[in-house]
């Protein structure tokens, strides 16, 4: 098969549907459907068979559209004005803006953004290949197939591209390590396992354009060698699952998975493995250890999974959101992608804005734009007046960013400096009305509950950090106690198995050193800055006492 | 035909001249070579686990602190075994093991001939500067000649381990996660009205500490298990290990 019988297959599923000249496009990925979008969608389809406008109107399901906070989302033919908050009784004014010229956007939230692993999403239907397809789908992986797996790793590696999961492996160094081990049994694994509190980049993705996905699987698959994939997704996303399983389906009917790819000797298939709850099994060892029905739980490496993973065979795993950035970097070359974002971070990021922001939502920038136009030009500032105190990066495995580095740039380097990670991508914004404390104690107590147990200094030490972070809250901590937490944070970092334990203590180092003052407060004067943690005086003593 | 046999590295552990095979994990090697690393989870036969972390060494040129137990030596790798920083890791770390559960030495079988213990006087551990957890643990005392007490488990997964490879029964595996994990037999039945458990007491022999004991008895001092020249314990252990090696 070559690509135009693709393309011609593409539209000939097109051509079944009937699809008018404009085409009014309706967020249907999670965010947006908990807000009733499907009714939305439902009323314009039912007007527009009222008003037998079909030719000239067509209603769309579309992935993310972004502005998840402002749902449900409805937006017209490409690059046109989101419309937001939509209800249902708004069918008639949309359809009359759909025939009437549409506007561009105007908003920063738009403008600012730079979308690469996010451009199909919001405009391509996301359980229709054929919709992909005609977007240059698939087109990638034709032309990949023509070049030798060595040329394709390399353009990857030109491109510059690093993990998106949160450390920032140099991912064609990956590719390369596991493509050298020889002509053996390989597998490709895609980390859907998306964890962070906060964090809804990957169940974006895999809800709003699920063969992007695919495409850089049998990408990568090719490249290192490999004729079996599997997608590790979190059971908590049912949505991406559905829509991940019907994509699977329809790229085998395709015959762009599955044996005898576009006919040439190379076979890839996809299969799907679901999560059970365990934050632990998004670090790529416990995540194998779960494909192959044990226990999740890490174990040392080396050996990494590139020479020693699943079932002992070499094992390339990334992230969802690596994987959505193969097939453009091999449609536009890796060149392309390396003038995207600064010397050592290259290309976009996608973000999860949450916390205390206006525009709550899923953003894609380009490396290396400013903490502060992230939060203040896209995100839309803090709402209600309020003060900016912090941004959270990397979830747990992170830390808090205060107001004075703001002007930082986004990329790996800059952020770890400031005692936080990159991360897959969570950023949640925190106002003056956030406890410090309580920000870390509250990550603690989700490491406490995550740990595997395997190794003892998370195991137990994250459960003394928690302790001593919930007297200082409740106002009975001493000095000794923040020295304690310096000390056992030092040794949880230093002597934990994996990444979860060794990055477990990040919240309450960077909390400690840019928030010092408000510990001591907590401490000293039995106060809480912010007001949150709640002290409760004891009336003859004077002392403050624990409140259960 | 000459068969090659298997390569040998030659390296520096705490500035001596050591060598070793290319399959040999820096722990063996520093056991030849008489440098005493502190461990609990590791026992020669049993597969490796790195969850102790007591045998963290320091390796020039990685800024990790790595398990002796896992890490395959190489050629001209420098290995520090016991620097200042890692005597302390290492107290604090059986602190934590001890802060865990009710390792309470006075009443304990075990008192005596205890890993935990034995380590945490070697390695000069004065005190527990952690408060103690006391998590409320049954006895599981079913099994007509053995007790599984959790409270004096370090979840050194031993017993998993010896079960499952040497025997081959798999009674014992883990239930629950981070703080609240515990060894369990069957699907967490009673050990008595385990079916898998065929009493063989492979368990009891390897648990380090008091956690799994034999009714009726003075517990046995098991530290001849780890003292070489001695009689090994379990003969076919190491044997089962060599013809594992040889098959594979």
């Amino acid at each position: 098969m070559i690509i135009e019988e693709l393309i011609e297959y593409a539209q000939k599923l097109h051509l079944r549907e009937k699809t008018g000249k404009h085409e009014v496009k309706v967020c249907s990925a999670a965010g947006c459907l908990s807000l009733k979008s499907e009714a939305v969608a439902d009323e314009l389809r039912k007007k527009i068979a009222e008003l037998g406008i079909e030719e000239e109107v067509s209603v769309k399901p579309v992935g993310c559209l972004g502005l998840c906070s402002k749902g449900p989302l409805v937006t017209i033919d490409s690059g046109n004005r989101v419309y937001q908050n939509v209800k249902p009784e708004d069918a008639n004014l949309i359809i009359e803006k759909a025939k009437t010229d549409p506007q561009s956007e105007t908003d920063k939230f738009f403008t600012r953004q730079q979308k690469i692993v996010l451009e199909n999403s919001g405009q391509v239907d996301p359980e229709k290949i054929h919709d992909y397809i005609l977007r240059d789908g698939y087109k990638a992986l034709h032309d990949v197939l023509e070049m030798t797996p060595q040329e394709v790793i390399d353009e990857v590696t030109i491109s510059g591209l690093r993990g998106r999961g949160g450390a920032g492996y140099p991912t064609g160094l990956k590719w390369n390590t596991v493509a050298k081990t020889g002509n053996i049994k390989k597998y490709v694994i895609c980390n859907a396992d998306e964890g962070d509190p906060g964090a809804f980049m990957d169940r974006s993705l895999l809800e709003g354009d699920p063969h992007r996905v695919l495409e850089g699987m049998a990408i990568a698959a090719y490249a290192v060698g490999a004729d079996e994939g599997y997608v590790y997704c979190r059971a908590e996303y049912p949505l991406a699952i559905k829509r991940l399983k019907n994509a699977v389906k329809q790229a085998e009917r395709a015959g762009v998975l599955g044996k005898n790819i576009f006919g040439t000797t190379f076979s890839f298939t996809v299969d799907l493995r679901i999560g059970a709850g365990a934050f632990v099994c998004g670090e790529e060892t416990a995540l194998i250890a779960s494909i192959e029905g044990k226990r999740g739980q890490p174990r040392p490496r080396p050996p990494y999974p590139a020479e020693v993973g699943l079932w002992g065979s070499p094992t390339l795993i990334n992230n969802v959101e690596t994987y959505g950035n193969i097939a453009p970097i091999l449609r536009n070359g890796g060149e392309w992608y390396a003038a995207i974002g600064t010397e050592k971070s290259k290309g976009t990021k996608v973000f999860a804005l949450a916390g205390k922001i206006v525009n709550t939502g899923l953003i894609e920038i380009p490396m290396g734009i400013s903490l502060r136009e992230v939060i203040y030009d896209i995100g839309g500032g803090i709402p209600d007046g309020k003060k900016f105190k912090a941004v959270q990066t990397g979830g747990p495995s992170g830390g808090c960013i205060p107001e004075q580095f703001l002007d930082k740039p986004v990329d790996y380097e800059s952020l770890s400096e400031l005692g936080s990670i990159m991360g897959s991508g969570g950023m949640i914004i925190m106002d003056e009305t956030s406890c410090m404390v309580d920000v870390a104690k509250y990550f603690l107590d989700f490491t406490k509950d995550e740990s595997c147990g395997k190794c003892v200094p998370c195991r137990v030490g994250t459960v003394q950090l928690y302790n001593i972070l919930d007297r200082i809250t409740k106002g009975t901590g001493t000095m000794e106690d923040l020295d304690e937490l310096d000390d056992l944070c030092d040794l949880v970092k230093n002597t934990s198995l994996c990444g979860l334990g060794q990055a477990a203590p990040n919240p309450v180092l960077s909390t400690i050193q840019y928030f010092r003052d408000e510990y001591i407060a907590h401490i000293v004067d039995k106060k809480c800055p912010a007001g949150v943690c709640k002290f409760h005086t004891h009336a003859e003593t004077g002392k403050s006492e624990v409140i259960i | 035909m000459v068969t090659t046999g298997k390569k040998v590295k030659t390296f520096i552990i705490d500035g001596k001249d050591v060598s070793g095979t290319e399959d040999q994990t820096v722990i063996e090697v520093c056991r030849e070579n008489n440098i005493e690393i502190p461990t609990l989870c590791h026992l020669e036969g049993l597969a490796e686990v790195g969850a102790c972390r007591l045998c963290l060494v320091e390796i020039k040129g990685s800024n990790k602190l790595l398990p002796a137990c896992v890490t395959k030596v190489h050629e001209g790798m420098e290995v520090i075994t016991a620097s200042e920083g890692l005597k302390k890791y290492r107290i604090k770390i059986l602190e934590l093991f001890f802060s865990e559960r009710n390792h309470i030495c006075s009443v304990c079988v075990s008192n005596g001939i205890c890993e935990l213990q034995n380590l945490a006087q070697r390695l000069g551990m004065t005190h527990v500067h952690y408060p103690y957890l006391f998590p409320k643990f049954d006895v599981d005392a079913s099994h007509e000649r053995f007790v599984l007490d959790n409270n004096r488990c370090i979840l050194c997964t031993r017993c998993v381990r010896v079960c499952d490879e040497i025997e081959g029964a798999h009674t014992w595996d883990i239930m629950g996660r981070g703080i609240e994990s515990m060894v369990i037999t069957d699907l967490n039945k009673p050990w008595g009205e385990s079916e898998s458990c065929t009493s063989c007491g492979k368990c009891v022999a390897v648990c380090p500490t008091g956690a799994l004991v034999e009714k009726y008895k003075n517990a046995v001092d098991k530290s001849f298990m780890y003292k070489k020249d001695k009689l090994k314990f379990l003969p076919y252990l190491t044997t089962m290990r060599e013809v594992k090696n040889e098959q594979s």
